[in-house]
C-alpha cells in the first residue's frame, strides 16, 4: 500500500513496454489483450484509492504520500499524494482509460502496436499529473502527456490530423512555458529572490514543493502574484479551454480518433481545471481574490458558456458540436471555481468528473455511428431511432445527463455551482443559467435531427445497432450517470475536506467570520503544521 | 405503520412498472407480450393508488403533516445566507405529506390509473405499445415526485422529470417531424420556465439558507418584515417556472403543439396533471405570494389575461383537440387568476374539478377520433350521438361541467374564483386603482362566456346533426389536411379493424367505462366545495377547511378566507350562470338550430381580419418563430463565423508571425517539423526505435520554437506594463 500512486501510475507504462518490446506488431489480438489487461488492471487497482481514501475529518489532506529526494541540488523530490480531488480525477481517468482501449478494438486497424502503446503512455502521463505534489515532477508529467495525444491526433485521425495535432500540441506547449517561468519565478522566490527583477527571495530551503508554496501563498507581494497567476492562467485556461482560448479543442476533437477524443475531453481539459485548483488558486490568494483577475475570470467563463452553446448550436458536424458544447460546459467549472466558495467549489470539481462522463459518453456515441457510416455530419442521419433503438437509447440517456436532466449527474454538478455562483452574484448566476436553456436547445435539436423524423436517408436503413463490446463501452458510464446523479454524497465526502482546504487558503476568513470554527487536519500523515495555517472543518460554531 | 415507512411505494412502484417495460421495450425481442406490459403497467399504478389511498385515510384520521427524509442528496456546503450567516446549503431528498401534497397526490395516481386503463383500449394497435406504457409509468413517477417532495430541489427534479416525460410522449410518433418538433418545443419552452424556477431556488437558499417547505415557510410566516424585500423578485422567478410548466401567457405556446403526442398523453399530461404543476407550486409557495402583493397581481393578471386570450382562440379552432388545448390554458390561466387574488383553495379545487372533466373531455375526443378512425376536424365529424351514445353521453357531461352550469363540478370552483376576484381588494394599487380587481372578475365571467361557448360548439359540431364524413371514403388520408396535432392514430387503426370508410362505432368499454367513471366525477367533484353561505352557514367550505393547514398564519394574521353575504353571493352566482348560459345559446343559435352554420360563416366573413387573427392563434408563433428563435440563430451564426475567422483567425496569426520572426518560411516548417515528426511516423516509421527517435526529433524543435516565442511574448507585455506604470506614476 505504501506505493500505491507509483504502481497506478506506472502499470499502464509496463504494459506499453511489454507490448513495445515483446509483442509482434501482427498479432492484433496480442496487443489488445495485453492493453485491455493492464488498462483494465489499472482502473481496478484505483479503486483501491477510493475505498481507502479517508474521508473522516481529522483525516489528513493529502494521503498515500510517497516521497524521496531526487534531484537534492535543486530541491527536486519525488513527491506523490493526492487529495479527494485528485483521487477522483484519477479514477475517473483509469476507468475512461481502459473504455478508450475497449471502444478501439474495431476502429483502429493500422499501426495497432504503437496505438496502444501510445494510450497506455498517455494514462502514465495523466495519471502522474494528478498524483505529484512536486513542481518539477508535474512539470514532466505534464509535458509527456502531450506527446502520446499529439501522435494519437496526428497519426490516427482524420483528414486535417497534422494541422490539428501541430495546433493542439503548439498552442498547449506555448501555455506551458508561461507556466514554467511561473513555477521558476516561484521556486527563486522561495530562495534566493529575482535579482534581475529586484525582488527580494524568503531565503527557504530551495523546493520544488507544491505544499510548501500553499504555505508562502500569502507573503507573495499581490503584484508579483498577478504577474505569476498570468503565468499559470495562460497554461490552464488553454487547457481548459476557455474562451478565447478554445479554438484547438474542435479542430483536435474533430481530427482525433474516438479514443483520443474520449481522453481529451474527458481528462485532458481536466488538467487546466486541476491546475487552478491545486495551483493557482491556493498559492496566489490575493491575485486570485483581487478584482483585476477575478472578474475577468469570470467574465470570460460566463462568455465561454453562452458563446459555447450558441456556436454549438449551428455546427453541422456532431463531433464539433460535443467539442463546443465542452466549452460551454468548462465554463461552468471555471465559473464554480471562482465562486470561491464550497458549493462552487464542489460543484465544479463535481463538474469535472461528470463532464468527463457524459461528454466522454457523447464522444464515444459519436464514433459508433461514425464507425458504420464514416460521416459526421448531422445532415446525413434522420429517424435512425427506428433501426438503432438501443443506441438511440444511450445516446438519450447521455444527451440529458449533458443538459443537466435531475436524477442525472450533470444536474447535480450544475446546480451545486450555481448555487454558489448565486450566492456571491445572482447576476453572475443568471447569465451562467442560460447555459442551461441553450444547452437544452442545441442538444436536444441535434437528438431530434439524427433520431427522430423520418428515416429518410437510404444508407441509414442497414444500420446495425450496438453491439454487445459496444454497450459494454457505455454502461459504466450510465451506471456513473445514474448513481451520481442520485447518490452523490459519496462523491461530496470525498470533495469536502479539499474543498474546504482551498476555501480557506484563498480566503482565510471565510469560515472564521460567521463565526464558525475549524479544526485543522493535518496536511499529510505526520506533517507538523505550524498552528496559522491552520485548516478546517467544522464545528458548528456559536451564531 | 407510519405513513413514512410506505410513503416511497407511492412514486417508487410506477418508476419500476417504467423500468421493467423499458427495459423490454428496449431489449426484448419480437412481439411482446401486451398482457405482460398492461399487468406491470396497470398494476403498479393501482397498487401505487391503493397505497396512496390508505396513506390519505391515514392522514386524515390525524391531520399530522408529515415528512420523511431518505438522504442527504446535494450537501453543497456552507454558504453566505442573507444577515451575515453561514448556513449550510444541504439539500436532501425527502417526501411530505399534508392535505396539499394528498389532494395532488390522490388525483394523480387515480386519474393516472384510469388514463392508463384507457390507453390499453386506445393505444390496443400501437407499434410502440410497452415503450409508450413504460414512458406513461415514467411521468406517473416523475409526477409524484413533483407532489410530494418536501423542498424545492425535489420538486424541480420531479418538475424537470415530467417535462422530460411529456416530451418523450409528444414525440412518441418520432419519425413524423411535427411530432418531433413539439416534443422538442415543448422541452425547450419549459427550460425557459426552469430557468426562472432555478434562480427562485437560489434566492431561497441566499436568502433562507434552505430550500425546505417547512423550514422556508415557518421563517417566512414568523418573520415577514425581514423577506418582505425578496419576496418580490423571489415569487415572480418561481412564477416564472410555472408560467412554463403551466402553460400561461407568454410561455403557453407549446401546449397546442403537443397535441401531437397520442390522446391519453393530452388527457394525462396536458390537461388534468403535469401542466397544472405550475398552480400547485404558487399554491404550496402561498406563504411566500401573500408577502408580496406586487407579485400576486401579475400573477392575477397573467391567469386572467391567459384566460380570455385562449378562450378567444378556442372560438375559431376546428380541431378538436386544439379547442381543448387552448380550453385547458385558459381554465389554467383560471386557476391563476385565483391564485393571484388570494384564493389559493379555490385554485386547487378548480385544479381538481378540472382535472375530472377535461380529462373526460379528452379521453371523450380520444373516443371520437378513435371511432372516426383517426379524424380530427370538427367539421367532418357531426351526429356522432346516434353512433358513440356513451361517449356522447359522458362528453356532454363534462361539457356541461366545463361550462359552469350547477350543480356540476366546474360551477362551484369557477364561481369560487370568480367571487374571490370580485372581493379581492390589492393594497398595493392604492384608492385610485380599488376598481381593478373588477376588471379581473369582469375578464373571467367573458371567459366563462367564451368557455361555454366554444365547449358547446364542440359538442354540437361533433355530436349533433348529420355525419359529414361519410362521403370522404379513406379515412387514412388526411392529405391536405393540418398534419400538427395528428396522432397518426389512423393507419395502424383502421387496418386493423377493417373500418375503412365505415360508420364511426362506438369505443371499447376499457375507454367508455372510464369516460363513465370521469364523468360521474364531474357531476359530484363540485360538492367539496359547496358554498355553505347558501344554506346560511357562515364557514369556509369543506374543501377549505380541508386545505386550511397550508395557509400559516403570517406574522401572527391568520388567512381570512372570502366571506360573502348570502344575497351577494345569490347575485354573483346567478351572474355566472348568466353568462354561461348566454354562451350556450349563442352556440345553440350558431351551431344546432341552423345545420348551415349560416351565422358563424357570416360572421367570419363580416370580420375577416379578426377572424384570420383568430384562426392563426395572433400569430403568436410566428412572432417568437421571428424574434427568439431566427434571433438566436442568426446570433449563433454570426458567433460561428466569428470563431473561425477572428478568434481562430487571430491564433492562425500568430502562428504564421512567429514562424515569420523565426525566419523560418512556414513551408519549411511544414517539411521538417510537420512532417519530420508526424508523417515521419505514420509513412515509414521501420519499428518502434523509430517512432520514438522520430517523437523527440520533433518535440525538441517545436520545444525551442514555443520556448522562444512564449519568452518575448511575456517581455513584451511585460515591458509594455512597465510603461505603463511608468506613466502613470
Amino acid at each position: 500500500m505504501q506505493n500505491i500512486l507509483s504502481i497506478i501510475t506506472y502499470w499502464p507504462l509496463v504494459g506499453a513496454l511489454l507490448i513495445l518490446f515483446f509483442v509482434n506488431k501482427e498479432s492484433s489480438r496480442a496487443i489488445k489483450t495485453i492493453a485491455t489487461f493492464f488498462t483494465g488492471s489499472t482502473f481496478l487497482i484505483s479503486l483501491v484509492l477510493w475505498f481507502r481514501y479517508d474521508r473522516s475529518s481529522d483525516a489528513p489532506i493529502f494521503q498515500f504520500v510517497e516521497r524521496f529526494s531526487w534531484i537534492p541540488s535543486i530541491g527536486v523530490d519525488y513527491f506523490f499524494g493526492i487529495d479527494g480531488i485528485a483521487m477522483l480525477l484519477i479514477v475517473l481517468t483509469t476507468l475512461l482509460s481502459f473504455i478508450a482501449i475497449y471502444c478501439s478494438f474495431t476502429a483502429i486497424e493500422q499501426r495497432q502496436k504503437e496505438y496502444y502503446v501510445l494510450l497506455l503512455m498517455l494514462e502514465t502521463g495523466m495519471i502522474g499529473v494528478f498524483c505529484a505534489l512536486d513542481f518539477f515532477l508535474f512539470y514532466v508529467f505534464w509535458e509527456v502527456m502531450l506527446v502520446p495525444m499529439y501522435f494519437l491526433i496526428g497519426v490516427w485521425g482524420g483528414p486535417r490530423k497534422l494541422y490539428a495535432a501541430i495546433k493542439f500540441f503548439l498552442y498547449t506547449l506555448a501555455g506551458s512555458v508561461l507556466m514554467l517561468l511561473a513555477i521558476l519565478a516561484l521556486y527563486f522566490y522561495n530562495t534566493s529572490g529575482i535579482p534581475f527583477l529586484g525582488i527580494a527571495g524568503l531565503g527557504n530551503a530551495p523546493t520544488f514543493d507544491i505544499l510548501k508554496f500553499h504555505e508562502i501563498g500569502h507573503s507573495i507581494p499581490p503584484e508579483m502574484q498577478f504577474w505569476l497567476f498570468l503565468g499559470f492562467f495562460f497554461a490552464f485556461a488553454i487547457k481548459v479551454p476557455m474562451f478565447p482560448f478554445h479554438t484547438w479543442l474542435p479542430d483536435a476533437h474533430v481530427e482525433a480518433p474516438t479514443a483520443g477524443s474520449v481522453i481529451l475531453a474527458a481528462v485532458l481539459l481536466k488538467m487546466g481545471t486541476y491546475g487552478f485548483v491545486r495551483f493557482a488558486l491556493p498559492i496566489l490568494p490575493d491575485a486570485t481574490t483581487s478584482s483585476r483577475i477575478m472578474i475577468p475570470v469570470v467574465v470570460l467563463s460566463i462568455v465561454g458558456i453562452v458563446y459555447g452553446a450558441l456556436v454549438a448550436m449551428v455546427q453541422p458536424d456532431m463531433k464539433k458540436l460535443v467539442a463546443y458544447s465542452s466549452v460551454s460546459h468548462l465554463g461552468f467549472v471555471m465559473l464554480g471555481m471562482f465562486a470561491l466558495n464550497p458549493m462552487g467549489l464542489q460543484g465544479s470539481v463535481l463538474q469535472m468528473i461528470n463532464h468527463g462522463i457524459s461528454t466522454g459518453g457523447l464522444f464515444l456515441l459519436v464514433g459508433i455511428v461514425y464507425e458504420r457510416r464514416h460521416t459526421r455530419m448531422i445532415a446525413e442521419y434522420g429517424g435512425i431511432a427506428k433501426v438503432m433503438p438501443v443506441y438511440a437509447f444511450f445516446f438519450l440517456v447521455t444527451t440529458l445527463s449533458s443538459i443537466g436532466l435531475p436524477t442525472l449527474n450533470g444536474f447535480i454538478g450544475e446546480f451545486a455551482i450555481l448555487l454558489g455562483v448565486a450566492n456571491v452574484s445572482m447576476v453572475w448566476a443568471a447569465f451562467a443559467a442560460l447555459g442551461i436553456v441553450l444547452g437544452a436547445a442545441y442538444m436536444l435539436w441535434l437528438y431530434q435531427r439524427v433520431f427522430w423524423g423520418p428515416l429518410d436517408n437510404p444508407k441509414n436503413n442497414e444500420l446495425k445497432d450496438l453491439s454487445l463490446r459496444e454497450q459494454w463501452t457505455l454502461i459504466p458510464l450510465v451506471v456513473c450517470m445514474f448513481w451520481i446523479g442520485i447518490y452523490p454524497k459519496p462523491f461530496f465526502d470525498i470533495m469536502e475536506e479539499p474543498v474546504n482546504y482551498i476555501v480557506k487558503k484563498v480566503e482565510p476568513n471565510y469560515f472564521e467570520k460567521a463565526g464558525i470554527q475549524y479544526v485543522e487536519p493535518p496536511l499529510m500523515e505526520g506533517h507538523e503544521q505550524p498552528a496559522e495555517h491552520a485548516e478546517l472543518h467544522a464545528v458548528e460554531g456559536a451564531r | 405503520m407510519a405513513i413514512g415507512e410506505y410513503l416511497w411505494l407511492v412514486p417508487l412502484l410506477p418508476l419500476v412498472g417504467a423500468a421493467i417495460n423499458g427495459f423490454r421495450a428496449a431489449y426484448a425481442k419480437g412481439e411482446k407480450s401486451k398482457t405482460l406490459t398492461n399487468g406491470v403497467a396497470l398494476g403498479s399504478t393501482l397498487l401505487s393508488a391503493i397505497i396512496a389511498s390508505f396513506a390519505a385515510w391515514r392522514y386524515g384520521l390525524a391531520k399530522v403533516p408529515y415528512e420523511v427524509v431518505y438522504w442527504d442528496w446535494i450537501p453543497a456546503g456552507l454558504g453566505n445566507v442573507a444577515g451575515g450567516l453561514l448556513g449550510n446549503f444541504n439539500v436532501e431528498l425527502g417526501l411530505q405529506i399534508d392535505s396539499l401534497s394528498i389532494t395532488m397526490m390522490m388525483v394523480v395516481t387515480w386519474i393516472g390509473f384510469l388514463i392508463h386503463v384507457y390507453a390499453t383500449g386506445y393505444m390496443g394497435h400501437e407499434k410502440g405499445y410497452t415503450r409508450f406504457f413504460a414512458y406513461l409509468n415514467l411521468f406517473m413517477f416523475m409526477m409524484l415526485l413533483l407532489v410530494l417532495g418536501n423542498n424545492y430541489v425535489v420538486m424541480f427534479v420531479g418538475w424537470e422529470g415530467v417535462g422530460l416525460c411529456s416530451y418523450l410522449l409528444i414525440g412518441f410518433y418520432y419519425d413524423k417531424t411535427f411530432a418531433a418538433d413539439a416534443g422538442k418545443k415543448a422541452f425547450i419552452t419549459n427550460r425557459i420556465g426552469d430557468f426562472g424556477f432555478l434562480l427562485g431556488i437560489f434566492l431561497l437558499f441566499n436568502w433562507f439558507g434552505t430550500a425546505d417547505y417547512t423550514k422556508v415557510f415557518a421563517l417566512a410566516a414568523h418573520d415577514p418584515l425581514r423577506f418582505e424585500g425578496v419576496a418580490t423578485l423571489l415569487c415572480l422567478c418561481l412564477f416564472v417556472g410555472a408560467c412554463g410548466k403551466s402553460a400561461q401567457f407568454p410561455l403557453y405556446v407549446w401546449l397546442p403543439d403537443a397535441m401531437a403526442g397520442p390522446t391519453p398523453v393530452s388527457a394525462l399530461i396536458h390537461a388534468a396533471t403535469m401542466v397544472t404543476a405550475g398552480v400547485y407550486m404558487v399554491v404550496r409557495s402561498n406563504v411566500l405570494f401573500r408577502l408580496s402583493p406586487e407579485a400576486m397581481l401579475v400573477v392575477a393578471c397573467v391567469g386572467a389575461f391567459t384566460a380570455i386570450f385562449a378562450a378567444t382562440i378556442g372560438l375559431a379552432q376546428n380541431d378538436i383537440k386544439k379547442v381543448l388545448a387552448y380550453s385547458t390554458v385558459s381554465q389554467l390561466g383560471y386557476m391563476f387568476l385565483a391564485a393571484g387574488v388570494g384564493a389559493y383553495t379555490a385554485a386547487i379545487f378548480h385544479l381538481m374539478t378540472h382535472a375530472f372533466f377535461k380529462a373526460c373531455l379528452f379521453l371523450g375526443a380520444g373516443s371520437v377520433i378513435h371511432g372516426c378512425s383517426g379524424e380530427q376536424d370538427m367539421r367532418k365529424m357531426g351526429g356522432l350521438g346516434k353512433y358513440m351514445p356513451r361517449t356522447h353521453v359522458t362528453m356532454g357531461i363534462a361539457t356541461v361541467a366545463i361550462a359552469g352550469i350547477p350543480p356540476l363540478a366546474g360551477f362551484f370552483s369557477k364561481d369560487e374564483i370568480l367571487a374571490s376576484a370580485f372581493f379581492k381588494r390589492f393594497e398595493t394599487l392604492g384608492e385610485p386603482w380599488s376598481w381593478f380587481p373588477l376588471v379581473l372578475f369582469g375578464v373571467g365571467m367573458l371567459a366563462a362566456m367564451c368557455t361555454a361557448f366554444y365547449m358547446f360548439r364542440l359538442y354540437f359540431m361533433t355530436f349533433v346533426g348529420e355525419y359529414r364524413g361519410a362521403a370522404e371514403a379513406g379515412h387514412g388520408a388526411h392529405a391536405g389536411h393540418d398534419a400538427h396535432g395528428h396522432d397518426d392514430h389512423s393507419q395502424g387503426h383502421a387496418d386493423d379493424h377493417g373500418h375503412y370508410g365505415g360508420a364511426p362505432h362506438e369505443s371499447p368499454w376499457s375507454m367508455t367505462g372510464v369516460l363513465w367513471i370521469l364523468a360521474v366525477g364531474s357531476i359530484l367533484a363540485g360538492l367539496v366545495g359547496f358554498p355553505l353561505a347558501l344554506i346560511g352557514k357562515h364557514q369556509p367550505t369543506y374543501f377549505q377547511s380541508w386545505l386550511e393547514p397550508i395557509l400559516l398564519p403570517i406574522g401572527g394574521h391568520a388567512f381570512h378566507f372570502h366571506e360573502a353575504e348570502l344575497t351577494m353571493e345569490v347575485i354573483l352566482i346567478a351572474a355566472s350562470v348568466a353568462v354561461a348560459v348566454i354562451g350556450i345559446v349563442i352556440a345553440y343559435f350558431f351551431y344546432k338550430a341552423d345545420p348551415s352554420w349560416s351565422k358563424p360563416k357570416q360572421l367570419a366573413a363580416g370580420a375577416p381580419k379578426l377572424y384570420d387573427v383568430l384562426l392563426n392563434k395572433y400569430y403568436v408563433d410566428e412572432i417568437y418563430g421571428a424574434t427568439v428563435i431566427r434571433g438566436t440563430i442568426v446570433l449563433s451564426l454570426i458567433l460561428k463565423w466569428i470563431d473561425t475567422n477572428i478568434v481562430d483567425g487571430a491564433v492562425n496569426g500568430v502562428r504564421h508571425v512567429t514562424v515569420l520572426i523565426f525566419g523560418h518560411g512556414s513551408n519549411l516548417v511544414d517539411k521538417y517539423v510537420v512532417d519530420g515528426a508526424v508523417n515521419g511516423v505514420a509513412s515509414g516509421a521501420k519499428g518502434s526505435s523509430t517512432l520514438l527517435r522520430r517523437m523527440q526529433t520533433g518535440v525538441v524543435q517545436n520545444y525551442a520554437l514555443v520556448m522562444g516565442a512564449g519568452v518575448v511574448l511575456l517581455a513584451v507585455v511585460y515591458l509594455a506594463f512597465e510603461v505603463l506604470g511608468k506613466m502613470q506614476g
